[in-house]
């Protein structure tokens, strides 16, 4: 059901990781629903200069983890909000219909982060 | 290296029983109902194989009815023995860790026909007891239908307890036992049995044929209308071929039973054994007593079971998930939850269900593959800290 390009993404995600001193992290979904997804930023400026993920979830999720975080990095925050799911989804040749979901996910958790280190910016 | 490790889904055809089918699709190709001499030919060898198939599990031939599989079977004796019945009120009693084909069936006669149905629910080891069974007959049930042996977690089931007993209070006692077929000794009279259901394709045999097995006097209404194939219990033309293919398969299966479960059996605790001792956070779903031989069932903390089956996959490992994510549903695997797995851990399911070719140089190398699989899913998963080798769910 996957094709190749997922399946080699799957096998060698980049970007796995965490970022100790993340400018924003942003969590979505719960182990319960079989998925979550943490997306740490290194944000310099309004630049994100760097962009990890730590995915429990099925091999779309941390497929889609990977594609997210590599198109996110070196772009401004304004850019990384425009990525869409579709986006990722398109960039991996497609997903099987009940995988769409997953790339949701990594859009949302980038949003997250991205939420998440604007609040921190206001309390500062 | 490519490894199997799937047979509770599927087996290869067995190439003795392939050899006896293959006249059957070409010069043997009469239609069993023909009354000319191609005809004779097949219905000869249609005969022959139900004759088999009887006396392998102590039946008579004429309480062998071929069927598409396990799916119709278990659909027709459901089906068949509520629609047989004039009771105004009409009870089923069944498990919380049936097949799909048992518990839609049931679903469907709760919603079309007003049929009451008990699920009764499995211990941690995924049984259920006797007395449980018991407790949720009534005056009206119709009929109890209990699997001889459960798909995912291998747990044998109490049929000779349950089949007693039904004896007993007159109620029909139907099983599905198409995981069963090729490592239990099943004799129906001995366990009481009045219905149950196979499916060649688990034993070595072709796919899309079946049993249901009847005992004389047992009364069901037919579901597939048409010819008067299978004493007029179910219309369509005779699968010759797929007929004597299922009949070698079982009877090779038969035969070599005890030496296959003796071996099965030791691979598979062995593999038991290495997995829970060198991979921490680990969870056999399910007892280690009364279970198939070739039956292991785990959850792994921290990752996800889909995840994990397609890196073994990646890694030419076939194994199957209860993971929502394989299944394409949003639930896990109801029978996993049943025996009160967390949800989490029942998203992390794997099943290793290991046949009779398998060997211990796979095993070998599938315990390999399995260990740096954890550790990879794990040192990406946001549950643990892969440094301290710990992990937690909050």
């Amino acid at each position: 059901m996957y094709n190749d390009k997922v399946l080699k993404v799957f096998q060698n995600p980049s970007n796995s990781g965490e970022i100790p001193d993340a400018d924003g992290v942003g969590t979505i979904g719960n182990a319960s629903c079989g998925d979550i997804m943490k997306i740490y930023l290194k944000i310099s400026g309004d630049r994100i200069v760097d962009a990890k993920f730590k995915t429990f979830g099925c091999a779309a999720a941390i497929a889609t983890a990977s594609v997210a975080t590599d198109m996110v990095i070196g772009k401004t925050i304004d850019e990384a909000l425009k990525i869409k799911n579709a986006d990722v989804v398109e960039f991996l040749g497609g997903l099987p219909p009940q995988k769409i979901h997953c790339s949701v996910l990594a859009e949302e958790a980038i949003h997250a982060a991205i939420d998440d280190y604007r609040s921190r910016q206001n309390k500062q | 290296m490519r490894v199997y490790l799937d047979n509770s889904a599927t087996t290869a055809l067995d190439n003795d029983a392939l050899k006896a089918m293959l006249p059957y699709f070409t010069e043997k190709f009469g239609n069993p109902s023909s009354l000319h001499s191609y005809g004779r030919e097949a219905l000869r060898a249609v005969d022959e194989s139900r004759a088999k198939i009887a006396s392998l599990i102590g039946a008579k031939p004429n309480e062998i009815y071929f069927t598409s599989g396990g799916s119709e079977s278990d659909n027709w004796a459901l089906k068949g023995a509520v629609y047989a019945s004039k009771a105004l009120n009409k009870h089923i009693v069944t498990t919380s860790i049936e097949h799909p084909a048992i518990l839609e069936t049931c679903e469907y006669l709760e919603r079309k026909d007003g049929v009451k149905v008990s699920y009764v629910p499995v211990g941690k080891d995924g049984r259920v007891s006797p007395e449980a069974v018991k407790a949720a007959v009534t005056d009206d049930t119709l009929i109890v239908s209990v699997m001889f042996a459960n798909n995912e977690t291998g747990a044998i089931q109490p049929i000779k307890e349950i089949g007693e007993f039904c004896r007993e209070e007159g109620i029909l006692f139907h099983t599905d036992a198409v995981q069963a077929m090729d490592s239990q000794a099943i004799d129906v009279n001995e366990l009481n049995i009045d219905m149950l259901s196979m499916s060649a394709h688990k034993f070595h045999g072709p796919k899309g044929i079946g049993v249901l097995y009847i005992r004389s006097g047992v009364r069901i209404e037919r579901l597939i209308a048409g010819g008067h194939q299978e004493r007029r219990g179910r219309a369509g033309t005779t699968d010759t071929p797929l007929i004597v293919g299922m009949a070698k398969a079982l009877e090779i299966a038969v035969q070599n039973r005890e030496e296959n479960n003796r071996r099965i059996a030791a691979l598979r605790d062995n593999f038991i054994d290495r997995v829970l001792k060198e991979i921490p956070y680990v969870y056999l779903n399910g007892g280690r007593e009364h279970r198939l031989p070739g039956n292991a069932n785990f959850s792994f903390g921290f990752i996800e079971g889909e995840s994990i089956l397609i890196n073994l996959d990646l890694n030419g490992i076939a194994v199957s998930s209860g993971s929502a994510c394989s299944s394409g549903s949003l639930e896990p695997s109801h029978v996993i939850l049943a025996l009160g797995v967390p949800e989490e851990l029942a998203h992390s399911s794997i099943r290793f269900s290991l046949g009779r070719d398998t060997t211990a140089e796979e095993m070998d190398y599938t315990f390999k593959v399995l260990k740096e699989t954890v550790e990879k899913l794990r040192s990406i998963s946001p549950l643990f800290d892969s440094d301290k080798g710990t992990g937690s769910y909050v």
